[in-house]
C-alpha cells in the first residue's frame, strides 16, 4: 500500500469555550476518497481549515502530500484544491473571468489562463454560462464553478467541504457525478459530509467525527457491520398469509421481535449476523406452506450506523453550531440563488 | 510550481509562478484587475463614484453657495473655495468602500479561496487598496469637470492642479488603511457600511469643506483648524487657485498621509494575516 497524501495526527483546536477539534486523527491513501462524516459542529471544517493551511491548530501536526501545513504552507497551497461549503466565487465576474483569474495568479499567462478556463466550463457543463456573472448563476451552476475553479492548478488532493449542502436533488446527483470523474483521474479527495447516503455513494473509507473526535472509521460496509444487526426482510406473495407466517415463526424468534407490514405484506425479523438463522426462518415459512415473493437480508443503513455510533440522529439542522466551532461566522449566510435552496437545506434527504 | 498534467487532461501547460517580490506585484495586479473589472457591474460604486461628487457640488454651489458665499474673502467665488473642499470629502466618503468590499470579500469566502493558493498573501489587500485608489482618482476627476461647470478653474495652472488632485488621491489612500482594519475588523458588510461611514460626517463637516473655519463658534474652531481633512482641503485650494503652495501648509498633510498610513497600514496587515 502507497504512503498516505493526508496525514493528520491529534488535532486539537479551542475557540472560546468550543473544542471543536479533540484530537482527530486520520489517514488517506492517494488516489481515494475519505468522507469525513458527521453533524453539523463535528468539527469537519475545522479540520479541512487546518489541512487547507487557513487555520492553526492549538496542538498535533498535518501533512498534505508530505509537506507540513504548519511549516510548509506554500508547498501544501500548490497540491490543494478547496471547494467550501458556500460557493466563494467571486458573484461580479463571470464564471470564465473567475477561472481566467486563477489561471493568471497560478503563473499561467494569458493564452493559457483562457484555454484552462474554456476547458474547465466545458467539462463542468457551463460553457453557455461563461460569460455571464456568477451572480446569475442558479445554486448547482455555483457550486460548479466553484468546483472548476479548484481545479484550475490541477491538484492533485482535492478538499470538498460539504459539496452538496443546500442543494437540490437534481443538483446534488449532478455534483456527485462530477465528483466521480475526477475520482477517474486520480484525484484524491477529502470530502466532508452531513449526507450519510453521499458518504455511502461516493467514498471508499468513512471516518465518522463527533465532538471535534473520531469515533469511527472503516469502509461503509465495515462501519454497518459494525452495528451488528442485519435484518431479513420477507415478502410474501398474498396478504391473507400474513397471520399465518407470523404463527409459523414466532415460536422460534418471538413475537416481540418480528415488524409486520402489513399493506406490503411485509415481515421483517432482526437475525445479527446469522445467515442460517436467516435460512431457518424462511425454510419453517415454506414449511408451512406459505407463498414467498422476495427475501432479502438487510444491512442497516448509514443512519442506524450513526445512531448506534453517536447516540444521536444525525443532525441537518441550522448551520450556526457549525460556524460557531469553526470560528468562521464569515461564511456566506445570505439565501442563495434559486430561492428554494434554504429551504431544502433543511430537509432530509429522503432514502433511495 | 510546474504542472503535471493528469490523465484527461487535453493540454499539458508548463507555467511557472513568480517569486517574491515579483509575485507580489504580480498578485496585486491580478486582484487589482478582479476590482476593477467589478466598478461598472456595482451599482452603488457608480453611485458613489459618480453621481453623488456631480449632485454634491450642483446643490451646494447653488443651494449655499449664495449664503455662504458672502463670507468669503473678497475676490474669491464659492465654486473656487467649494471643489477642492468637496474633493477631500468625496474622497474621505469613498474610502468607506474599502471597508465594505474587504469586510464582502471575508464573508463570502473569498478571501479564503485567495489564502488557500500559493499565492502572495498581500494580494486581496493590496488589490483592494490598489483598485480603490484608481477610483478614488476617477473621482477626482469627475469632480474637477463638474467644477469647470459651475465656475471653478485652475488659476495656478495645470501642473498645480494635477498636483492637486495627487494631494487628495494620496490622502484617499492613507483614509483607505484605515477602513480596511474597519473592513477586517468587523467582517460583514453591513456593519462595515456602517462603521465605516457614521464617524466621516463629524470628520468632514468640522472642517473648512463646506464653510470657512472663521464662521464657526469659537470652542469648534481649534478642532476644526486641525482636522486633517481641513488642512488636505486648505492645501487643494493652494494649489487650485494660488498655483504654488504659500508655505507651511504642504508638511503637515504630508506627515498626516505618511502617519496615518505608517500606523494603520501594518495594522491591518496585521489583522489579515489573522483573520
Amino acid at each position: 500500500m502507497a504512503n498516505p497524501i493526508i496525514e493528520v495526527e491529534d488535532l486539537h483546536k479551542r475557540f472560546g469555550q468550543t473544542q471543536a477539534l479533540a484530537g482527530v486523527s486520520l489517514s488517506v491513501e492517494p488516489g481515494t476518497v475519505l468522507g469525513l462524516l458527521g453533524p453539523n459542529g463535528a468539527g469537519k471544517t475545522t479540520t479541512v481549515r487546518v489541512l487547507a493551511t487557513l487555520l492553526k491548530p492549538d496542538s498535533g501536526r498535518a501533512t498534505v502530500a508530505g509537506y507540513d501545513v504548519l511549516t510548509q504552507a506554500d508547498e501544501v497551497r500548490t497540491v490543494i484544491g478547496l471547494t467550501g461549503q458556500y460557493a466563494a466565487v467571486d458573484e461580479k465576474l463571470t464564471g470564465h473571468e473567475n477561472l481566467w483569474m486563477v489561471g493568471r495568479l497560478l503563473g499561467m499567462n494569458k493564452a493559457q489562463a483562457h484555454q484552462r478556463a474554456d476547458e474547465l466550463l466545458e467539462r463542468f457543463r457551463l460553457s453557455d454560462a461563461g460569460d455571464r456573472q456568477v451572480r446569475t448563476y442558479s445554486g448547482g451552476m455555483r457550486r460548479r464553478v466553484d468546483l472548476a475553479v479548484s481545479l484550475v492548478g490541477r491538484p492533485s488532493v482535492l478538499f470538498l467541504d460539504e459539496p452538496t449542502t443546500g442543494l437540490d436533488p437534481v443538483s446534488r446527483f449532478e455534483m456527485w457525478d462530477v465528483t466521480r470523474e475526477l475520482l477517474a483521474d486520480g484525484t484524491t479527495v477529502l470530502l466532508t459530509t452531513q449526507y450519510l447516503e453521499e458518504a455511502d455513494e461516493l467514498a471508499d473509507r468513512i471516518v465518522v467525527i463527533d465532538k471535534g473526535a473520531v469515533i469511527a472509521e472503516g469502509t461503509a460496509d465495515e462501519l454497518k457491520d459494525r452495528t451488528g444487526g442485519r435484518t431479513l426482510e420477507v415478502t410474501l406473495r398474498h396478504a391473507a398469509d400474513v397471520d399465518a407466517a407470523l404463527a409459523a415463526i414466532t415460536p422460534s424468534v418471538g413475537a416481540e421481535a418480528v415488524r409486520v407490514d402489513r399493506e406490503l405484506h411485509q415481515l421483517s425479523v432482526p437475525v445479527e449476523q446469522d445467515t442460517r438463522r436467516a435460512a431457518g426462518i424462511v425454510a419453517q415459512l415454506t414449511d408451512a406452506g406459505i407463498e414467498i415473493d422476495d427475501f432479502s437480508l438487510q444491512r442497516p443503513s448509514l443512519d442506524d450506523v450513526f445512531v448506534a455510533l453517536t447516540g444521536h440522529v444525525a443532525d441537518d439542522g441550522s448551520d450556526e453550531t457549525d460556524d460557531a466551532a469553526s470560528g468562521s461566522g464569515r461564511r456566506y449566510r445570505g439565501p442563495l440563488p434559486g430561492g428554494t435552496d434554504e429551504l431544502l437545506e433543511h430537509e432530509k434527504e429522503p432514502k433511495r | 510550481m510546474t504542472t503535471t498534467s493528469s490523465p484527461t487532461a487535453t493540454t499539458t501547460l508548463e507555467y511557472r509562478r513568480p517569486r517574491g517580490l515579483v509575485a507580489m506585484f504580480h498578485d496585486g495586479a491580478i486582484a487589482t484587475w478582479r476590482n476593477l473589472v467589478q466598478l461598472p457591474r456595482t451599482p452603488e460604486l457608480v453611485l458613489f463614484t459618480l453621481i453623488q461628487p456631480v449632485m454634491f457640488v450642483l446643490l451646494f454651489t447653488y443651494v449655499f453657495g449664495g449664503s455662504i458665499g458672502q463670507s468669503l474673502p473678497p475676490g474669491l467665488s464659492y465654486a473656487q473655495f467649494l471643489i477642492p473642499g468637496i474633493m477631500v470629502q468625496t474622497i474621505v466618503f469613498g474610502t468607506s468602500q474599502t471597508s465594505v468590499g474587504l469586510a464582502d470579500d471575508l464573508q463570502k469566502g473569498l478571501v479564503d479561496r485567495f489564502r488557500s493558493l500559493p499565492i502572495a498573501r498581500s494580494a486581496v489587500l493590496t488589490g483592494r487598496i490598489a483598485a480603490d485608489t484608481v477610483r478614488l482618482s476617477m473621482v477626482a476627476v469627475v469632480l474637477v469637470l463638474v467644477g469647470y461647470v459651475v465656475g471653478f478653474r485652475f488659476e495656478g495652472g495645470w501642473f498645480w492642479g494635477l498636483a492637486m488632485i495627487v494631494g487628495a488621491v494620496a490622502f484617499g489612500f492613507a483614509m483607505s488603511w484605515i477602513m480596511a482594519l474597519i473592513g477586517l475588523s468587523v467582517r460583514d458588510p453591513e456593519t462595515a457600511s456602517t462603521a465605516g461611514f457614521v464617524w466621516l460626517f463629524p470628520l468632514t463637516f468640522v472642517s473648512s469643506v463646506f464653510v470657512p473655519v472663521y464662521s464657526m463658534p469659537g470652542w469648534l474652531q481649534p478642532i476644526a483648524r486641525n482636522n486633517p481633512v481641513t488642512l488636505t482641503a486648505n492645501l487643494l485650494r493652494e494649489l487650485a487657485i494660488i498655483g504654488r503652495p504659500a508655505g507651511g501648509t504642504v508638511l503637515p498633510v504630508v506627515l498626516w498621509i505618511v502617519g496615518i498610513t505608517a500606523v494603520f497600514g501594518p495594522l491591518a496587515v496585521s489583522k489579515y494575516r489573522r483573520v
